[in-house]
């Protein structure tokens, strides 16, 4: 008796990401210039692999004693309250409930709830739109199946070839839904073989399988992530970056402080200049020539003041902010490059880049003009006041009247302001999106001749940025001017109300000048205030795209404690690996060893998840369920650096960087020396032709370098990995992208690479396998077959089939162009979809 | 006429008997544009995921034959279109909206907003965390409330 675990029987032509690329273009989003500056919008996904929530972590072990109470539920489990009730009314005595699975779609796949109990004695389920529980009481001969497709599960009980019952559920219970199904086998083959119901003899994480520790409710690796979103108050984290350049933000505020003080006294100075001076005068009394002097002195060191102590502000602050900039920068690409390949996967590089370039250059601008312009305002707005309510407090509370309307006034529309602002910018991305697709494109869009199209499909992006814009700039054209009429009419009360106390002598008219001196900056900063509003919106936009980046947690995570490994001998064991791309299941229960210093070749058609098993070895994606041990130790308790460094990767198509030969081929070993690099070219057998090139080893190779030939990359890539002396070799269609003859040149390389090394190689082409060891044949996610080419021949099966449908090329005519056509799309490394 | 003959097994699997009398079980019935035309182009294809059979339209097929691959698709498809947002959690993703859909209410957490995708002029793809899809065929016959809520994602 054995489980049937059946997955997604037919690979189906879900909708991916790849095959939607010219509508995802409509609604990706990227960089968008408004008024000249470069920003981006573009979130952050937490996980691009879903991972299924709990229960599925929770562990089989904490189930009472059977002699309990009949309260079978489990404390510690997630047996939802709702269903507690009508689970007790099933339980008889002491049966205890083992496992269970919510079910949340009901036969026609409408959303609907139910449940499926597995006890010690009997599988109970109450089927959506049902009344009542049906039984069936484990015995020799049930069997649960269970598959899925495009997201929803089903659990199917069978007898024999009878079908007894079909549950289906969403994904996200998947987790469940398996657990379920393998302790209903061990259950049952307890039942039948007579014996006791045991208990798995030390708890396992449910999903991957791995034993778990004591006490530890769930399994490190499959721990859920969280699902909050990110907090609103995002420019506050900046502090986190500002926090080193306090001392010089200090005095940055103090010489504010000062500035706007010193700007602060000249309409103090015209109350004398009125009243003692000028309305004397006009009543006959003259000039006095000395207090004038002295006013006019006061007046001019005041602007002299408030010039220098502006001019060290400005500069003390820009050179911190432009510092906190490069810091936010820095990190940013530092922790970049510390996520994985599914991350890169799942964005666009220009929008990336332009968070990294452009956001952080807009944050900085922020931090260094506009917060420093509203520190200011404030600021000065407070002295203002208390400048204003010293003199006279009545006309200082009808002068600040209007202050409460503009706040506000402020308030409404900041929030109409922001999202327009938000939506400007993803609407943006469209636009470059647009650049972003068609540019690398090009040979394919002339080819076509499908320019037309996309200048087309651009001019349509950007009539919609034009819209976007246009409902924006509403709003805000509305703003500033409303902002105005309000400061007028705020003038307005002044003059009318300081008229009035003038005519009752309550005040001077120097006091009313003072007044409306002030009143006017007062006005004119909070004017500019307003205008802060759109500066921060944009800034927390662009704060919350960085800080998306930062806070996205690898879904290859380092390990809080390491293993340490000395030396890695190279033994590979892989164990039950099930890897799930969004809804596609593309490698299910794969097991395998590998010995070290063993050759394994993997084949098998494209899509075959030839390459999904290579990406999950080198630990550019985490297994969904099982787990990948090297030399004994599960890879995710290896520090992430450490255990590639003993990984060499060949590409089918090779990258090379910009720099010189020898830079490339010392990528993984930067310290290696002149004589190490040039042993690790001889081996590759590239030797010859870099001394033909006109510098040599010193010869510019990649973006806009000197050309070279897909054979001459590939030994220059094979080169690279020798040079780092790996444990592990990892050839992906190394020589597929290559003619035969340039095959046969890498071969040799190679082989001079695999000697003495665990080494999985990919390939289409059977021929390029022959000196494996053993060939491991996949089919659609499953091993289908492994052993010798000789057994493999022999045995007729699936890797026969393989063999004859080449050989039958190969004996037409050896350089057939149809043999070199045989597909080689594979799936590359770096590409979006691992299958 | 079609060549072949379609019929339901003991264990509810879909059964496809060939004109020359070849029997394959456990048939799935695949749309090939299950978005864009989901009425046109469907396909008959073997546990093994070889193709046997394309219909151009489902209507063309016999009665008998055709509930039988309605029935098929009906617990095979799953793509809850939404018909309303009641309400989301936040409009920083990740958040959790509660919609109706046309197989009833449901919640779903939606990663990032690039998880929504356009498709064509008025229809949206938005893939959950859980990787299950979810279609609004057309953005404009959605009522007001939902085309706000959804706005602040797109």
């Amino acid at each position: 008796m054995y489980l049937r675990v059946i997955m997604g029987r037919v690979s189906l032509p879900v909708v991916r990401r790849s095959s939607l690329a010219d509508n995802v273009a409509a609604t990706k989003r990227f960089t968008r210039s408004r008024k000249k500056s470069m920003r981006t919008a573009h979130r952050v996904r937490i996980s691009n692999i879903p991972q299924p929530p709990s229960p599925g972590c929770v562990t089989l072990h904490t189930f009472p004693m059977k002699n309990a109470t009949p309260v079978p539920i489990p404390a510690s489990g997630t047996l939802p309250d709702r269903w507690r009730m009508d689970a007790d009314a099933q339980i008889q005595g002491s049966e205890e409930v083992l496992a269970w699975l919510e079910l949340d779609l009901d036969p026609a796949l409408r959303f609907a709830s139910g449940i499926v109990l597995l006890t010690d004695r009997r599988l109970l389920a109450k089927a959506p739109h049902e009344a009542e529980f049906s039984e069936w009481p484990l015995r020799a001969g049930l069997e649960l199946q269970l598959h899925d497709h495009a997201g929803a599960g089903a659990l199917e009980l069978f007898d024999g070839p009878t079908r007894l019952g079909v549950w289906r559920f969403t994904l996200g219970r998947n987790p469940a839904a398996q657990r379920l199904a393998l302790r209903f086998e061990e259950v049952r083959d307890d039942i039948v073989s007579g014996g006791e119901v045991r208990r798995p003899p030390s708890p396992l994480c449910p999903r991957c399988q791995a034993p778990l520790t004591a006490g530890q409710d769930e399994c490190p690796h499959c721990a859920e992530e969280a699902n909050a979103p990110p907090s609103t108050w995002t420019l506050f984290r900046i502090w986190r970056f500002a926090r080193p350049y306090r001392r010089q933000l200090l005095l940055g505020f103090v010489l504010t402080l000062a500035g706007t003080a010193a700007t602060l006294v000249p309409p103090y100075l015209t109350m004398p200049l009125m009243d003692k001076v000028l309305i004397p005068y006009q009543n006959g009394v003259p000039i006095d020539v000395d207090l004038v002097l002295a006013l006019l002195v006061g007046l001019f060191a005041a602007a002299v003041l408030a010039w220098v102590l502006g001019c060290a502000r400005t500069h003390v602050l820009a050179l911190v902010s432009e510092r906190i900039g490069a810091d936010l920068r820095s990190s940013t690409y530092e922790h970049l490059l510390k996520l994985s390949l599914e991350y890169f996967g799942g964005k666009r590089t220009g929008d990336l880049m332009a968070r990294i370039g452009s956001e952080t250059d807009r944050i900085c601008l922020f931090l260094s003009l506009h917060l420093l312009d509203f520190a200011t305002d404030v600021l000065m707005i407070v002295m203002t006041a208390a400048i204003l309510i010293s003199i006279n407090p009545w006309l200082a509370l009808v002068t600040l009247l209007s202050l409460p309307f503009i706040v506000w006034l402020i308030h409404l529309v900041r929030d109409r302001l922001r999202h327009g602002f938000e939506k400007v910018d993803r609407v943006w991305g469209e636009v470059t999106n647009v650049l972003a697709d068609t540019i690398p494109g090009i040979r394919v869009v002339k080819a076509f001749a499908q320019e037309r199209r996309e200048a087309a499909r651009f001019r349509q992006a950007n009539d919609h940025n034009l819209a976007v814009n246009d409902k924006v700039n509403r709003v805000w054209s509305l703003f500033s001017p409303t902002v105005t009429l309000l400061t007028e009419i705020g003038l307005l009360v002044v003059w009318a109300f300081g008229i009035w106390q003038v005519s009752r002598d309550e005040i001077t008219v120097g006091v009313l000048t003072a007044f409306l001196a002030y009143i006017s900056r007062f006005y004119i900063r909070l004017d500019s205030m307003s205008r802060i509003v759109s500066h921060t919106q944009k800034a927390a936009a662009g704060a919350k795209r960085i800080f998306e980046i930062l806070d996205h947690v690898s879904s290859v995570p380092d390990p809080a404690q390491p293993v340490r490994m000395e030396s890695v001998r190279g033994r590979i064991e892989l164990r039950r690996v099930g890897f799930r791309y969004g809804n596609r299941k593309i490698l299910r229960g794969v097991d395998l060893d590998i010995a070290p210093g063993e050759m394994v070749g993997l084949v098998g058609h494209s899509g075959s998840g030839k390459s999904t098993l290579v990406n999950l070895i080198c630990r550019f994606y985490d297994v969904s369920e099982g787990a990948i041990l090297v030399d004994g130790v599960d890879i995710r308790d290896l520090s992430v650096s450490d255990y590639r460094s003993n990984i060499g990767l060949v590409l089918q198509e090779p990258f090379l960087f910009y720099g010189t030969i020898a830079e490339n081929i010392a990528y993984g070993k930067p310290e290696a020396t002149r004589a190490e690099i040039v042993a690790a070219a001889r081996a590759a057998h590239a030797h010859e032709f870099i001394l033909r090139l006109a510098h040599g080893y010193d010869s510019l190779v990649g973006e806009r370098g000197q050309a070279l030939s897909g054979g001459e990359r590939q030994r220059i890539s094979i080169a690279r990995a020798l040079l780092i002396d790996p444990r592990v070799l990892i050839l992906d269609e190394a020589t597929s992208s290559v003619d035969t003859q340039t095959e046969k040149e890498i071969q040799k390389a190679l082989d001079n690479l695999v000697r003495g090394r665990t080494t999985i190689a990919i390939a289409h082409r059977l021929s390029t396998l022959r000196q494996a060891d053993r060939l491991v044949v996949l089919e659609r996610g499953e091993v289908v077959e492994v052993g010798k080419h000789e057994e493999l021949i022999s045995r007729e099966g699936a890797y026969f089939q393989l063999y004859q449908a080449q050989a039958r090329n190969v004996d037409i005519e050896p350089d057939d162009p149809a043999w070199q056509a045989i597909p080689a799309p594979g799936g590359r490394i770096a590409s979006a979809d691992p299958a | 006429m079609t060549p072949f003959r379609l019929s339901r097994s003991a264990s509810g699997r879909l059964v496809l008997t060939t004109a020359e009398g070849q029997v394959h079980e456990g048939v799935a019935v695949v749309r090939a544009f299950p978005i864009g035309a989901p009425d046109e182009g469907v396909a008959l294809v073997s546990a093994e995921g070889r193709e046997l059979a394309w219909l151009d339209r489902i209507a063309d097929l016999e009665p008998g034959s055709r509930e039988l691959v309605e029935e098929a698709l009906a617990s095979r498809e799953f793509m809850p279109e939404i018909r309303r947002l009641v309400r989301v959690s936040s409009f920083a993703t990740p958040s959790t909206w509660d919609v109706e859909t046309d197989r009833g209410d449901t919640s779903l957490v939606l990663g990032g907003e690039e998880d929504i995708r356009r498709f064509g002029r008025d229809a949206l793809l938005i893939e959950d965390i859980h990787g299950i899809h979810y279609l609004i065929r057309d953005l404009g016959k959605l009522d007001r409330t939902s085309r706000k809520l959804l706005d602040r994602f797109l």
